[in-house]
């Protein structure tokens, strides 16, 4: 079984986002980047599925922040086989488009028998890379998937909608899926062990074509100005249990 | 090209999803100014009747019975063929568990582009501008795009009901334009969500835990209180994703919808999935250590003190 993990890298979003001097983007040099959550719960996704029915597992990314490879040698400390970044003039917060069709054009001659990705990032303003590479490609895609069994050239997969209802979808290989959530939680990898591999990792890089673009302009970023705001109680946890206890009673819902 | 806006409709279970109604009604005023029709699609096998209760100007049902449950493949496929034969000016559909499987792909296979994420839209003079809420809700972003139509994929709630809650005008009926039989994605069964021992839609009062419980070990703390309160812990989405508190608990986008008198919001920052599930609480209290959390937004009152200190103050005060 050939999977590959296509990931991206976003900001870090309990860090203060600030917007640029003309108003059209984040203003990217000041913030850290991470790696999106959903990706390593794909990450996670693909380990567990190389686990169950042998394979190897290509995690694959562009560098949009010249800080990639550490994100890599996480993935191989958490069981990856192998990891490739694709290099070029591609600036944080690249484009979702273009990030799929360098992906794509990547792992295109990879062959591979699943692709597994975030099932979103939070900035994706232009949409999910997932089904975007699935298009690229011209193999099948399904989202918001939490989880993949995987055997002789077919795939089960479990979708969610809203309410709690999951939809079960068998699907002939290859395949692009858009993972939601692992079926287990994403395992740590100590940094000790995350030090080490980057000693002797190797990295492939692929240098990337030309950026597609997003197809739309941004004309305007701004923080949203939220309709109301709580009314902030001070004081210390006691004073604070105090002020809910009142609460609770007011609505007549403790005696 | 044509002025018409298209609507991707969603269904389930035999019954048709709000944000469907509630993207028809935003159809009908961009169409309005373009000088075209709002045109709803709902793809099914049998199901003419929810096409007729789409307030659309007009509805495209595609009857096939490979769509008769939502298939990605076949949604997509379908889709694709009749923007390649109405060719229109916007396509609106939802970022939702369907919508974004076809809107992405769509974007790819026809050359439109995608504007994603999308709370807000307008047309000033002849260009559609789409309002994208992007970064967990910490920003806007106003676009529009470079050619003339583009796909656009909208958020849950961004638009109000009530307008294309109406009888559909006309229902014109077709066979899939393009065959079906060849898919490769097949539908299996809808398992629906187990039964879990307490329904959290039905709790006067829920302690709700996000990120902020720090571990599983705290779990109890949550639990502790909820039994001195006679109530539910529920919780975002990470804590059931780390398997500490089952599925059935989880409040928001791909959890439940939970309206209780009193939501206590403890640790959860308040992403917009999470808020789309429980905004509607009679009353709601949240507990966070980052002041700047969103969840203060909706929130009628709040505290910034760690919910670990807060917990077994709460509960001894509440036993009294």
């Amino acid at each position: 079984m050939n999977i590959i993990v296509p990931i991206k890298q976003i900001p870090n979003l309990t860090d203060e986002l600030e917007i640029n001097g003309d108003g059209t983007n984040l203003d990217h040099d000041a913030l850290q980047y991470v790696l999106n959550e959903f990706d390593e719960h794909a990450i996670e996704e693909a380990v567990l599925t190389k686990e169950s029915a042998s394979g190897t597992v290509t995690v694959i990314g562009v560098d949009t922040t010249g800080e990639l490879d550490s994100v890599l040698h996480t993935a191989l400390a958490k069981g990856a086989d192998k990891v490739a970044k694709i290099s070029g003039d591609f600036p944080r917060g690249t484009d979702s488009h273009t990030q799929a069709k360098l992906i794509a054009d990547a792992i295109k001659g990879m062959s591979p028998d699943i692709v597994m990705t975030g099932v979103q990032a939070a900035d994706d303003r232009d949409g999910q890379i997932g089904p975007m590479i699935a298009a690229h490609l011209g193999i099948p895609y399904v989202g918001v998937v939490t989880s993949v069994a995987a055997k002789d050239g077919k795939a089960v997969v479990h979708k969610e909608y809203a309410g709690g209802v999951m939809a079960e979808f068998e699907v002939t290989l290859p395949m692009v899926v858009g993972v939601q959530a692992a079926h287990q939680p994403p395992r740590y990898a100590p940094v000790s062990k995350i030090r080490q591999i980057a000693k002797t990792a190797k990295v492939d890089e692929i240098s990337g074509g030309a950026p597609v673009g997003s197809g739309s302009s941004i004309r305007k970023m701004f923080k949203p100005e939220s309709a109301g705001h709580a009314e902030m109680w001070d004081g210390d946890p006691a004073e604070v249990a105090e002020k809910i206890v009142a609460m609770i009673k007011e609505k007549g819902l403790l005696k | 090209m044509s002025n018409d806006v298209l609507i991707l409709a969603e269904h389930l279970n035999n019954k048709v999803s709000d944000i469907s109604f509630e993207m028809i009604g935003k159809a009908k005023e961009l169409a309005g100014k373009f000088g075209g029709k709002a045109i709803a699609i709902l793809m099914g096998s049998g199901v003419k009747s929810l096409a007729e209760s789409l307030g659309a100007d007009s509805v495209l049902y595609v009857d096939d019975p490979a769509l008769t449950q939502f298939n990605p493949e076949a949604y997509s496929r379908a889709l694709a063929a009749v923007i390649k034969d109405r060719v229109p000016r916007v396509v609106m559909m939802g970022n939702t568990s369907m919508g974004m499987d076809v809107g992405a792909w769509l974007s790819v296979s026809t050359g439109l582009p995608l504007i994603a994420y999308v709370n807000g839209l307008a047309v000033e003079g002849s260009t559609l501008v789409a309002t994208s809420q992007i970064y967990g809700g910490k920003i806007q972003a106003e676009a529009i795009p470079n050619g003339e139509s583009c796909i656009v994929s909208c958020l849950a709630g961004a638009f109000p009901v009530g307008a294309g809650l109406a009888p559909a005008q006309t229902v014109e009926q077709i066979a899939s334009p393009v065959p079906l039989n060849d898919l490769k994605v097949k539908f299996v069964k809808l398992i629906e969500p187990e039964k879990g021992d307490v329904d959290i839609t039905q709790q006067p009062i829920l302690v709700s835990i996000g990120r902020g419980i720090g571990g599983q070990e705290n779990i109890e703390l949550a639990q502790e209180l909820a039994s001195a309160l006679g109530c539910a812990v529920s919780s975002s989405r990470p804590i059931t994703d780390a398997g500490w508190l089952p599925k059935t608990r989880q409040v928001g986008k791909s959890g439940l919808t939970v309206k209780p008198k009193i939501y206590l919001a403890l640790g959860i920052s308040g992403a917009p999935e999470h808020l789309e599930g429980m905004r509607g609480a009679e009353l709601i209290i949240a507990v966070n250590t980052d002041a700047k959390a969103p969840i203060f937004d909706v929130a009628h009152y709040g505290a910034t003190c760690d919910m670990l200190d807060l917990l077994p103050a709460l509960t001894e005060k509440i036993k009294g």
